[in-house]
């Protein structure tokens, strides 16, 4: 299948650390992908990258064979990608819906469907019962669906969620584990996700990428991973997260 | 649901009264207040304009502006100038002053948003304009400089209604500013509701977020400065010809800048209705301040050789301390959920 988001060589460094060091690997049209790693290991830098909010050092990004890299964070979205941010950025003065609305808006004509579109994210994230909160008010495994009904609401093609499972009960992580597979099955949408979360990971991801360090230490499915030495050796003492 | 129906679902019926109850007072304020009254109403009106423009970059995009006396002040020189020197009416000088107000908001946004300049540095640079803008008219000489710019005025001017010229009775200046404030509100309510109210709210709660949603937070950031500069400049043409003098000292003065913030801190930064609330208390309350010492004077109860003209400047201070200590959020937000004077659902 062809690859709709290919990283190639990316390397970033701030104030010579270097944070990522000639990373590459493909997400495949219509895939869910997971990125591991434990904590430092350049999992958000790289998101970062490809949204546009770091300017990568060397390498490149291509979505759907177009180069991305260096474009600004709305022109990306623009591009195709949504994005998710691991310490939620609610617009908090704004409510709920409102929050939606202002993802919707790029890909509608009034304000009034971007709000109807808006509303139909909100129901798949059950947070229709909270459209008129201000977001500021919510608690944090709903300002995690929040992020992730914003995201959705950009249209993307390529949806990159930043530990949205984070903090939420297993039973929780579950539904929005069949909400996101039943988004890919539904509308052909490709998913990549940081997750510590492995009860997630093993249950979506049928591509595993692991970074270490910066750098890409494996890639594979994911019952080839969790045996991978390599693996197991970066992430010993620390397999219970 | 018709428009006009839609434009006040907001309100409850207690507040649909008192909105139509104020309205009527005000709009009946001439059949019986004398000259003075007028004139404060006049000016409680125009500085609800100035903090209306002001609340549209801070309140809806986040943008602290302490030089709105510039958009201003540009605005009355350049239709003052064009009327004095061409005898462009007023009406049609409105379209250069809000122009050039404008180009001053863009070059000022540009340097500000292009190169970063975030928070309180932005603040600075809008002084920073405000300061340099008035040294360099203090030095036109074709714009009176430091001695002033005048319009001339004949006392047959002081009746009727030329709103071409804007020349007449105190009257028309009081509908006026009442009719440009009122549509400024109307304005900001439909900005506020549209694509670029949504986009501002969301810069202003988080530019990156907002970035990541595909806004591009640069032009939107301008599109304020644009649509504030541009109102502040229509109210520096009603300063020019309702003053018809323009002195740079005063016009350009940080004092004005600071006026024109608080009336929407009190009132409310971020509401519609905020800046016209707090407005409508603070001037009143200054002029107060003002009679009551003028009349101790006049009694000998404080020695009539005290200069107390700082007095009006340290109450309005001591308020404003209050608010933020209190009422962080302003007193109109407060007011409405106090009197019920909006439908829980929807927003001031």
């Amino acid at each position: 299948m062809a690859a709709l988001l290919r990283v190639e060589g990316v390397s970033k460094s701030f104030r010579g650390l270097l944070a990522l060091n000639d990373v590459s690997f493909d997400v495949v049209e219509r895939g869910i992908a997971a990125l591991i790693g434990p904590n430092g290991a350049g999992k958000t830098t790289l998101f970062n990258v490809i949204a546009g909010v770091f300017q990568p050092d060397n390498g490149a990004v291509h979505l759907g064979g177009a180069e991305i890299t260096g474009r600004r964070p709305d022109e990306i979205c623009h591009a195709g990608i949504g994005r998710t941010f691991q310490i939620v950025k609610p617009f908090a003065q704004m409510t709920v819906l409102e929050n939606v609305t202002v993802a919707a808006l790029h890909g509608a004509g009034t304000v009034a469907s971007a709000r109807a579109a808006a509303r139909g994210f909100l129901e798949m994230l059950e947070l229709d019962t909270k459209t008129a909160q201000h977001a500021a008010n919510l608690t944090l495994p709903d300002r995690k669906r929040l992020e992730v009904a914003r995201a959705l609401a950009t249209g993307p093609r390529l949806l990159l969620l930043d530990e949205v499972m984070a903090g939420l009960r297993p039973s929780e992580t579950d539904r929005m584990v069949a909400t996101l597979r039943g988004l890919r099955d539904e509308t052909g949408l490709t998913i990549l996700l940081i997750e510590h979360v492995m009860r997630a990971v093993m249950a979506l991801s049928e591509h595993i990428t692991v970074l270490h360090h910066g750098e890409k230490i494996s890639e594979g499915p994911p019952e080839r991973i969790v045996r991978d030495p390599a693996v197991l050796e970066c992430y010993l003492g620390d397999q219970d997260r | 649901m018709n428009s006009l129906a839609r434009f006040f679902r907001p309100l409850s019926p207690a507040g649909l009264w008192l909105g139509a109850a104020f309205l009527a007072v005000l709009l009946l304020l001439p059949l019986w207040a004398g000259s003075y009254v007028m004139t404060v109403a006049t000016t409680v009106f125009y500085l609800a304009l100035i903090g209306q423009s002001w609340n549209l970059m801070l309140g809806f995009a986040g943008l602290l502006s302490i030089g709105h006396a510039l958009f201003v002040g540009i605005g009355a020189y350049t239709a003052a100038y064009l009327f004095a020197a061409v005898g462009l009416p007023p009406v049609v000088g409105v379209l250069p002053a809000i122009a050039l107000a404008v180009l001053m908001g863009v070059l000022i946004g540009y340097l500000g948003f292009r190169f970063a300049i975030g928070g309180g540095y932005f603040a600075l640079l809008t002084i920073a304009f405000a300061e340099f803008v008035r040294i360099v008219i203090d030095h036109v000489s074709w714009l009176g400089a430091t001695e002033g710019f005048f319009l001339k005025v004949s006392s047959a001017d002081r009746h009727g209604i030329d709103l071409v010229n804007l020349r007449g009775a105190p009257e028309m200046y009081y509908y006026l500013i009442m009719a440009l404030a009122l549509g400024a509100l109307v304005l900001c309510r439909f900005l506020l509701r549209s694509r670029l109210g949504y986009y501002w709210q969301a810069i202003r709660d988080d530019a990156e977020a907002a970035e990541a949603l595909g806004v591009n937070v640069l032009r939107y950031k301008m599109y304020a400065v644009i649509f504030s500069s541009g109102m502040a400049g229509v109210a520096g043409v009603f300063y020019a010809f309702y003053q018809n003098s323009l002195f740079p000292e005063i016009v350009f003065n940080i004092e004005r800048s600071i006026e024109a913030t608080l009336g929407s801190i009190v009132g409310g930064v971020g509401t519609l209705f905020g800046p016209i609330f707090g407005t409508f208390i603070l001037t009143p309350l200054g002029e107060i301040v003002t009679e009551a010492i003028d009349l101790l004077k006049h009694w000998g109860v404080i020695d009539p050789q005290i200069k107390l003209d700082g007095l009006k400047l340290l109450i309005w201070s001591f308020i404003v301390v209050l608010i933020v200590l209190f009422k962080p959020k302003g007193l109109w937000p407060w007011v409405c959920s106090r009197l019920r004077l909006t439908r829980p659902e929807a927003e001031g």
